[in-house]
């Protein structure tokens, strides 16, 4: 070992292309052509503009809340009150109707709810220090009894024309503003967590929180940020379900969470934090859309889907571990 | 220490014991039936021979071979990267070898899984003690072979008496078996991972850096210790960096370079000079480096610095282009004065000032744009995220600077961790490499590295060659002393006498979390820096 001159290093062995190549994201790419083959196969009905362009909505208002969960789980974090503020701020919106809100107002509260949620769950877990699966499962009931408290089993209804484009307008042709929304949010996302020092320092904290506070990230500052933004999404999932449902009950949006949380997963996000990437959530995005879509056309039942769903989540969860596992063991 | 040399103690049937079928504590004499005088050849115990294992782009050990003969205490020695630590995982069952044999007691054996190591007799005592804080003394000690009621329950009350008889036997009487190990300290987790290798009966005993993280006395004990383990006809690898710590208590040596076995022998033929040059395939003439230091005014000055627990009244100025010692025993306060100068821990009163000018440091990021960087102790923990790659980790702090308006520059990050890098001689396949992979002292350059790169104007080193090794340790040093020719001030805190006197400028003495004492160093000695941490009168 001999230490008279210094060794070039270089910046990286494997090729960018022959690590595409051999991605996750290739994977989900693959199994998401697979799955619509089959469906065009399956269903006579599936192979249709009209078609495709509905199948989008069963994706397009979750996956919206998934980009930023994905990066709220890559620090380490997670946020299972999403559908709750949903509920809550949804209900809110409607409270704002019967005072005879306009439109503009009627956004501006159910964006406002959401963050103001996301920033309420973010001051329990920095400031306490409590671990975010606690708060946020507390927060979950919370939020949902609110709105319960306020609704009781009646529904607000009677949403203006104007109020409807969010949630049921086209840009054009078949390209619903839903779907304009979530290319757009996905490409925002991805820069944010991809190339900014932001996005830098979400991966560091979710992979040793501890070494990155020595090296001077603000760690309890990024944790809020990101928990603001899991609010922030959500509320803008609600004025998107509020417009395209027409009307407010309590139990909107019931479950959600759980299908958010199961295409972060399926987009390789690492369930322990540390790693993942926003392609890989806008594929799982497309894969969750596309299956539960195919099912609908199949008649299939709904409680057949959350069966399908639940299974899928423990899938997702367990593959990579056992893959990693076989792989240690060949090595 | 009482007296525990030569009293086997009864064991209690445990499956360990079974299976090897012969309780080697007592018939200490299987291996070999004739007495050996000192320097006699014997037959080995273990021996691997032919060992290779690679890893993606690195070979990690390639046919290298070992013997560890009962009763002896055999060296293992090489630089960080020689392959070492991919030894021990080897013989501890966490690495399957790619090539090559192991034979334990003349027979042919495979270690699969860590418990079959375990089955054949092989325990570890590791740097960092991987025992279970939670759990008492008693539980670490039998866990995995605790003694069973007639209905299979654990026996508890039995196996804190065994305990309570190990450790006796170690003359460690004065851990108590029930209080949690995370209640004590770092030489009595040793004491109690020794236990619990006697427990086993254990035939090799595989000790990894035990000293690193002991004072001078609890050496002594653990020296003790090993000496009854030889009595015991135990076969013993021995991994240190400290040369005077192997001819002590050493037999042989096996010398690592590069994942090559290049030598091995009897210890009383040979030389430390000649130990070195094997090692790192050249002769160091000097460890510590030569300088004329250039010191400036005053650049950091604290004053009356306390915590409400951790220290008190704390004051000294550190002077531009000086290196300050900090020495003390472990538990004097030092890293927590350096963690509250970097912004890491609340202080209740006293003053930081930088350049005339106070700064109250809230966070690290506070103290990093002020121009202060602190290079944590415990490297795992605090000083690399692991999982991300090595340019990734020499950036971290350096972000605002690699990034224009919050959007990254890789190809500016890159450069920053090149030049870095290759300044302190990183071993590294690529800097898109997980930090992860790299041997601890070089996943300690890419700490220094990463710091580095904040070009600060005082850097604060927590124990910069701690479980390092001496090739390294020199690498480090030498670079120390062209930081402060260019003008840095650095705080060294340091544990190591040899490395105080050598380094430092002027050397402060804490205390029980105070100042004891702030001496040039001029004529200073180990001896009188002891005294003074001590609190020994002169």
């Amino acid at each position: 070992m001999t230490t008279d001159t210094a060794r070039h290093i270089p910046d990286r062995l494997d090729s960018p292309f022959r690590s595409a190549v051999f991605s996750w994201e290739m994977l989900l790419v693959l199994v998401a052509i697979a799955i619509f083959v089959i469906n065009s196969i399956a269903s006579p009905y599936f192979l249709n503009a009209w078609s495709l362009s509905d199948l989008t909505f069963n994706f397009t208002e979750k996956g919206l809340i998934a980009l930023a969960m994905a990066m709220l789980i890559i620090a380490g974090e997670i946020d299972l009150s999403v559908a709750a503020i949903i509920a809550l701020a949804s209900t809110l919106m409607g409270m704002a109707l019967q005072a005879e809100a306009d439109t503009p107002t009627l956004v501006l509260i159910g964006v406002g709810v959401g963050l103001l949620c996301g920033a309420f769950n973010g001051v329990l877990v920095t400031r306490l220090g409590l671990p975010s699966i606690v708060v946020t499962i507390g927060t979950m009931s919370l939020f949902r009894g609110v709105a319960y408290i306020i609704l009781g089993d009646q529904a607000y209804k009677g949403y203006p024309e104007s109020f409807a484009f969010f949630g049921q307008g086209y840009v054009g042709w078949v390209i619903s503003f839903e779907l304009v929304l979530f290319l757009v949010a996905a490409l925002v996302f991805w820069f944010l967590l991809h190339r900014t020092s932001f996005g830098r320092t979400v991966f560091a904290i979710g992979n040793n929180p501890i070494a990155a506070a020595f090296s001077g990230v603000r760690v309890e500052r990024v944790k809020f940020i990101l928990f603001c933004l899991t609010g922030l999404m959500s509320g803008i999932a609600a004025v998107l379900i509020t417009s395209r449902l027409g009307s407010t009950r309590p139990s909107i949006a019931q479950g959600y969470e759980l299908e958010v949380i199961t295409m972060v997963v399926l987009g390789g996000v690492n369930i322990l934090g540390g790693a993942g990437s926003i392609l890989g959530v806008v594929l799982a995005a497309v894969i969750m859309g596309l299956v539960t879509f195919g099912l609908g056309l199949m008649n299939v039942p709904g409680i057949v889907m959350s069966i399908f769903i639940g299974l899928l989540l423990i899938v997702v969860i367990a593959l990579p571990i056992i893959w990693n596992r076989l792989r240690e063991r060949s090595a | 220490m009482s007296s525990p040399l030569a009293l086997p103690f009864q064991t209690g049937g445990h499956p360990a014991a079974d299976s090897t079928g012969s309780s080697h504590m007592i018939h200490t004499s299987v291996e070999s039936p004739k007495p050996l005088p000192a320097g006699g050849e014997i037959t080995p115990l273990l021996t691997l021979s032919g060992i290779s294992k690679n890893f993606p782009g690195v070979r990690a050990l390639s046919g290298v071979s070992l013997s560890l003969y009962p009763g002896q205490v055999t060296a293992l020695i090489g630089e960080n990267g020689a392959g070492k630590s991919t030894l021990v995982k080897i013989l501890t069952g966490i690495y399957q070898p790619d090539e090559g044999e192991i034979r334990i007691g003349g027979q042919p054996a495979k270690l699969p899984t860590a418990h079959a190591a375990f089955e054949q007799g092989i325990t570890a005592i590791h740097q960092e003690t991987v025992l279970f804080d939670h759990l008492t003394v008693a539980e670490n000690i039998f866990l995995g072979h605790a003694p069973r009621t007639r209905f299979g329950m654990i026996d508890w009350r039995t196996m804190r008496a065994n305990a309570k008889e190990v450790l006796e036997t170690l003359g460690a009487g004065h851990i108590d078996a029930d209080a949690p190990l995370s209640d004590l300290g770092i030489a009595n987790k040793h004491l109690v991972a020794i236990a619990r290798a006697m427990s086993i009966d254990a035939r090799i005993v595989i000790m990894d850096e035990p000293t690193a993280a002991l004072s001078a006395k609890e050496i002594e004990e653990l020296f003790l210790l090993i000496e009854f383990l030889k009595s015991q006809k135990k076969a013993i690898l021995f991994i240190s960096h400290k040369f005077d710590e192997i001819f002590r208590i050493a037999d042989r040596y096996t010398v690592f370079r590069d994942g090559q076995m290049v030598g091995e022998g009897r210890l009383a033929g040979t030389t430390q000079n000649a130990l070195v040059r094997m090692m790192v395939g050249r002769a160091v003439d000097h460890i510590f480096p030569e300088r004329q230091p250039k010191i400036g005014g005053p650049l950091l000055a604290v004053s009356g610095l306390s915590h409400p627990t951790e220290f008190d009244d704390i004051s000294f100025e550190l002077r531009q282009g000086e290196i300050l010692g900090f020495y003390g025993l472990v538990g004097a306060g030092r890293s927590e004065v350096m963690q509250a100068i970097a912004g890491m821990t609340r202080t209740s009163r006293g003053t930081i000032m930088l350049r005339g000018q106070e700064i109250a440091p809230r966070s690290a990021a506070d103290a990093i744009s002020a121009g202060i960087v602190y290079v944590p102790e415990e490297r795992g923990r605090q000083g690399v995220v692991i999982g991300m790659p090595i340019f990734q980790n020499v950036s971290l702090p350096s972000l605002k600077r690699t990034s224009k308006s919050g959007v990254l520059r890789l190809a500016e990050e890159f450069r920053l961790a090149r030049t870095y890098t290759e300044r302190l001689d990183l071993r590294a396949s690529s800097l898109s490499q997980d930090v992860g992979t790299l041997s601890g002292g070089n996943q300690q350059k890419v700490v220094i590295a990463k710091w580095l790169a904040t070009k600060p104007k005082v850097i604060i080193l927590d124990e910069p060659t701690k479980g390092i090794d001496i090739g390294s340790k020199a690498a480090v040093h030498g670079f120390m002393a062209e930081l402060v020719a260019e003008g840095l001030s650095v705080i060294m805190v340091s544990s190591e006498l040899p490395e105080i006197l050598g380094m430092s400028d002027r050397v402060v003495v804490m205390r029980e979390g105070r100042i004891a004492a702030i001496r040039e160093n001029d004529g200073l000695d180990a001896e009188m820096l002891v005294r003074l941490a001590a609190g020994i009168a002169q």
